[in-house]
């Protein structure tokens, strides 16, 4: 079920560089969101912007959900500036879910910048605690680390100017940890940007690793009706299909995603 | 007490009617979702009671599946957003058997937005369609600026236009409806050749040619390169639009462009058109189309109003 709910702001905070939690009292998203699923939020108080924002559920506690989000342009600058007590329209939970984990797999979830907050519910989630490898350009956006170790998670850390962890992408840590744990079962939850998508998913091929990667694609109506944000997908009989990334995803098995270009060796 | 007192009130007010009537298709009030902004039928379903709503026009539909444009598809500007969708759907036969059980139980008028790359294509959706049952009429697309071939180079050639009007209309006795282009010098021409060749109503607007680009990565921000604007940025062309068609020809019009509020619904109704179709409003606002339609009964009765009849073409000029 889709809701559309007004969502009073109990806090919009800051928590460091570009990044902020929104806090949104919720009965029915919030009380129904699964971990991969997002929601599509109206922007408040201008009209010249005409669609919502889509954003990954961070995480729902005491009756609110958080949204984790970064300031990158017209609406999330006015996202920043909405004050307590506001009242935001918020359509959700959308979108298919990340499937339970595997039992017998050790889990890894792999995050570029706050694709971090997509995977908290995840963490959350499993039963079985396996290692959060996060990635990003530099220390400022390596985001929720402590989040993840209070839960029984092993974080992990690479950063591209190596001002955090290992000097590289988050990718180079995928390939240390497969090297270390020859024979391991893996299974792999990703999201982040396409290009880390992409090299998550190749090496899950290679390694014959199950893979959920989770897509942002810009979207439209957020429901399925526009057909923006699609994805080339092939089904079960190996047929390409065009599928929307709003409705069928925003999580698709690894395997089953059409890459635009040869991955190559990335 | 209250009670008592609005059930007089009630009882000595009659409620305005808001049904009308665009080329033989009856709708239960003036307010549909336009097409490509509504997906075939069952999308919104969670969020808007598709009974409450006038009718449903439902995204185009051709003889073939179609892939439609590489993404992105659509980017967002000041006021409007730009598509270049390119009319992905999964072709007539996919869509009646799997869209139509859902919109012949909806309880409203269902409209279906078709397209062709060839005239004889356009027949064959069409022949398909009207065999199909619980199809109340059909919406010809002839001024989709995503498609290279067909869409708008039907719409914005008179010649043409008349051809695939004409036979069209032969071959179904669905009520007819031509969705026009924005891009031509006289919107009222084109309505005049459409009402001559047999249609029984014209839609307009379509989305304008538009396109945006990254001044960073110097692209085009569309996979396109150029699209179509939607979105209150569209609306005053199609209210002089609809103005033109309106004293031009005597065929119904029904009012798309850029309609986000009951105000824009009501220029539509007030310059002639006898319905209106809620786009991009509706992304936003997925119940857009339900407030405008509550609106417009508080409306009626606000001002006296008996029913569409009364408010329909009474521009002062």
């Amino acid at each position: 079920m889709i809701y559309m709910e007004t969502c009073r702001v109990e806090d919009n905070r800051g928590v460091g560089g570009e990044y902020r939690i929104l806090v949104l009292r919720s009965e029915q998203i919030a009380g129904s969101v699964l971990p991969g699923q997002f929601v599509h939020v109206r922007i408040p108080r201008r009209n010249d912007l005409v669609l919502r924002r889509p954003f990954s559920v961070f995480r729902v506690r005491n009756g609110c959900m958080e949204i984790f989000y970064k300031v990158v342009g017209a609406g999330t600058r006015v996202l920043a500036e909405t004050r307590r007590h506001a009242a935001l329209s918020v359509l959700g939970p959308l979108g298919r879910a990340f499937p339970d984990a595997d039992p017998d797999a050790e889990p890894v979830l792999v995050a570029g910048g706050y694709g971090a907050a997509a995977l908290y519910m995840v963490a959350e989630a499993c039963r079985r605690r396996g290692t959060v490898l996060l990635g990003g350009a530099s220390a400022g956006d390596i985001l929720l680390g402590t989040e993840f170790e209070s839960l029984g998670w092993r974080v992990e850390v690479a950063t591209e100017d190596g001002s955090l962890g290992l000097k590289g992408r988050v990718t180079d840590l995928l390939d240390a940890l497969i090297a270390r744990r020859p024979g391991e079962h893996f299974e792999f939850f990703a999201c982040g940007p396409e290009g880390m998508l992409r090299a998550v998913a190749r090496r899950a091929m290679q390694k014959g690793v199950r893979a959920w990667l989770s897509f942002d694609r810009r979207m439209g109506c957020g429901v399925g009706a526009c057909l923006a944000c699609v994805l080339d997908v092939r089904d079960e009989g190996g047929r390409r299909r065009r599928v929307r990334v709003c409705r069928e995803g925003p999580v698709f098995e690894a395997g089953t995603v059409v890459w635009e270009e040869d991955p190559g060796n990335d | 007490m209250t009670e008592i007192g609005a059930e007089r009130r009630a009882a000595g007010r009659k409620e305005p009617d808001l049904s009308t009537d665009i080329g033989g298709i009856r709708m239960k009030n003036p307010v549909m979702v336009a097409s490509g902004t509504f997906g075939f039928g069952p999308e919104y379903a969670d969020l808007v009671e598709p009974d409450r709503l006038g009718g449903v026009i439902v995204k185009g539909i051709s003889l073939d599946p179609a892939a439609g444009n590489e993404p992105p598809r659509l980017v967002e500007v000041p006021c409007g957003l730009i598509n270049s969708i390119g009319l992905q759907n999964p072709g007539v036969e996919y869509f009646v058997r799997e869209y139509m059980p859902f919109l012949r139980d909806c309880g409203t008028t269902v409209i279906v937005n078709i397209w062709g790359r060839s005239i004889e294509e356009y027949r064959l959706v069409a022949i398909r369609l009207s065999e199909a049952g619980g199809v109340d009429g059909l919406e010809l697309n002839l001024s989709c600026p995503n498609i290279r071939e067909g869409g708008a180079a039907f719409g914005t050639d008179a010649r043409l236009l008349r051809q695939v009007v004409t036979e069209v209309r032969a071959s179904t006795d669905l009520p007819l409806i031509v969705k026009l282009s924005p891009n031509v010098p006289d919107i009222g021409e084109l309505a005049v050749i459409c009402e001559q060749a047999g249609a029984d109503a014209v839609s307009l607007i379509n989305t304008l040619p538009a396109m945006a680009v990254d001044v960073e990565t110097r692209r085009p921000r569309l996979g396109n390169i150029s699209g179509g604007l939607s979105g209150p940025a569209i609306h005053p062309v199609a209210v002089k639009m609809v103005w033109e068609a309106t004293r031009a020809c005597a065929l119904p019009v029904i009012g798309v462009g850029g309609v986000s509020s009951l105000a824009d619904a009501l220029e539509f109704f007030i310059v002639g058109a006898r319905a209106v179709a809620v786009g991009t409003a509706t992304f936003s606002n997925p119940r857009c189309a339900l407030e405008i339609v509550d609106g417009l009964r508080e409306y009626l009765a606000g001002h006296g109003l008996a029913g569409m009849d009364d408010l329909i073409g009474t521009l002062e000029t």
